[in-house]
């Protein structure tokens, strides 16, 4: 129940991008289409996921026990970048397209917040190992949500008469704070 | 005691290390994409410039298109016969005639024989002044703050004293950045081939032209009537249009062109050296 709970509670109640302000760059400069934004939200949902499964350990086994927690920040970077990495490696293979279409936002993962912040959160809220997993995959489910709901209304806003001084940077922000709003709805739910 | 922490945290933060570059190490023999040794092959042969007169984003792009078949051989204007020849001998197919393209200003309204009726004050680049419609008159024509000259990524182009561009006939390999970049669109492309032009894009009629432009296109119609071939050239929005495709290339229109606006094989005068040396001394 506690699982579902968290899984619940990061990707919707607590959603990282649109309650806690993590991980902006990307939801504003990946989510002009829909196929980009799914792919980046799959992307990072992997990343969070696996940060959460790797740092976990690294962080219980190694710098807790050796008594060095104050190298957190450098051993979950060190992870996170390695995972991105990882993920990079895969996506040119698997599909070049995608890769091109990412461009700069894929490496960008690796100073992500919303990852290096799912990492400290873990820690912050004493999670066990499964916990932690569910709730790095139930952040990126967030993630990807909320890359989702953002593109589908940029696609519909192609054909929607905005006045000019909105157009551009300033009406995807606009849109950003309308879900931000929404969003709070969700408040106080579950913690 | 400070020393332990010291040497824990090294050790700690060096087998995190050791461990991730050992597992990356392993996925990027894993994953490593087999990327075709003909493209790099072909971008060395090809010019490098990504200057886009392919139509392709980039030198890289055209030479994946090359491979696939979707782009012809003699695409990449900016490398001219040579590069044509080159990837036709890579690819083991016969080559083909590359026809060469070089860009072609068709304003000779410079400071000289344009009237002007405002001044500019603000940014000097041809895209800005065209928002206030420049300092000429003539709203057709050239705005001479050298965006062309700027954009033009092989040195084929110069703005000369009358504050006009100029093409270099011999180092002009018809990118087409120049032309893309005009605002105004007065410069076109054409291929060697074509010889007469109007040197003029004014649409106005004839009075109002000649009032704006000591070298104006006034439609009166005399290059019509001289053209050896009915056709030849047409008088559209009192302009004189030359049909390539049937006008024939020889200086029998120009002849009695009151403002001397068209003009016969003017532009394989102008090549980079006949510019500088035109130039006077201190200039250069």
């Amino acid at each position: 129940m506690k699982l579902i709970l968290i899984f619940i509670s990061a990707s919707l109640i607590n959603n990282f991008v649109l309650t806690y302000f993590l991980g902006i760059c990307p939801f504003l400069g990946v989510s002009n289409k829909t196929e980009n934004a799914l792919n980046m939200g799959l992307a990072t949902t992997f990343v969070m996921t696996l940060t959460a499964a790797v740092t976990w350990p690294i962080y219980t086994y190694i710098l807790v026990k050796f008594n060095v927690p104050f190298l957190e920040y450098v051993a979950f970077i060190i992870a996170i970048a390695a995972l991105v990495q990882l993920v990079e490696m895969y996506i040119r293979k698997s599909s070049p397209a995608i890769y091109r279409a990412m461009g700069i936002y894929l490496p960008l993962i690796t100073t992500n917040c919303a990852v290096l912040g799912l990492a400290l959160f873990m820690v912050l809220r004493d999670y066990n190992y499964i916990e932690s997993i569910f709730f790095g995959f139930g952040t990126g489910v967030g993630f990807t949500i909320a890359m989702l709901m953002m593109s589908g209304i940029r696609e519909e806003l192609e054909f929607a008469d905005v006045p000019e001084v909105f157009q551009g940077v300033s009406i995807t922000l606009i849109i950003a704070g309308m879900m931000a709003l929404a969003f709070m709805g969700f408040a106080g739910l579950i913690r | 005691m400070t020393g332990g922490i010291v040497i824990i945290s090294m050790a700690s933060m060096g087998g995190i290390g050791a461990i991730l570059s050992l597992f990356l190490a392993y996925a990027d023999k894993k994953l490593k994409v087999e990327e075709d040794p003909r493209i790099e092959a072909l971008l060395n042969i090809l010019p490098n410039t990504n200057c886009g007169g392919c139509g392709r984003a980039g030198c890289r792009v055209f030479a994946e298109a090359l491979i696939q078949g979707t782009a012809s051989i003699a695409g990449c204007v900016a490398g001219g016969q040579a590069v044509t020849d080159n990837i036709a001998e890579y690819l083991g197919v016969e080559s083909q005639k590359a026809s060469r393209i070089v860009a072609v200003v068709l304003c000779r309204g410079g400071n000289k024989e344009a009237v002007k009726n405002a001044v500019y004050k603000g940014e000097r680049t041809c895209a800005a002044a065209n928002l206030a419609s420049g300092e000429k008159a003539c709203i057709y024509s050239c705005i001479g703050y050298g965006d062309c000259v700027q954009v033009c990524k092989f040195d084929a182009m110069a703005m000369n004293d009358n504050g006009l561009p100029v093409v270099f006939h011999d180092i002009c390999n018809g990118c087409g950045a120049c032309a893309r970049t005009c605002p105004r669109d007065i410069i076109e492309m054409h291929p060697l081939e074509h010889k007469i032009f109007n040197y003029c894009r004014n649409k106005d009629k004839g009075a109002v032209a000649r009032k704006i432009c000591k070298v104006s296109c006034i439609a009166c119609g005399l290059c019509v009537k001289d053209c050896a071939v009915e056709g030849g050239i047409d008088m559209i929005d009192n302009l004189a249009v030359i049909n390539y495709d049937k006008c024939p290339q020889d200086d029998q229109p120009t002849k009695r062109c009151p403002t001397a606006c068209i003009i016969f094989g003017e532009e394989e005068k102008m090549t980079r050296e006949t510019y500088y040396a035109s130039l006077p001394k201190e200039a250069v």
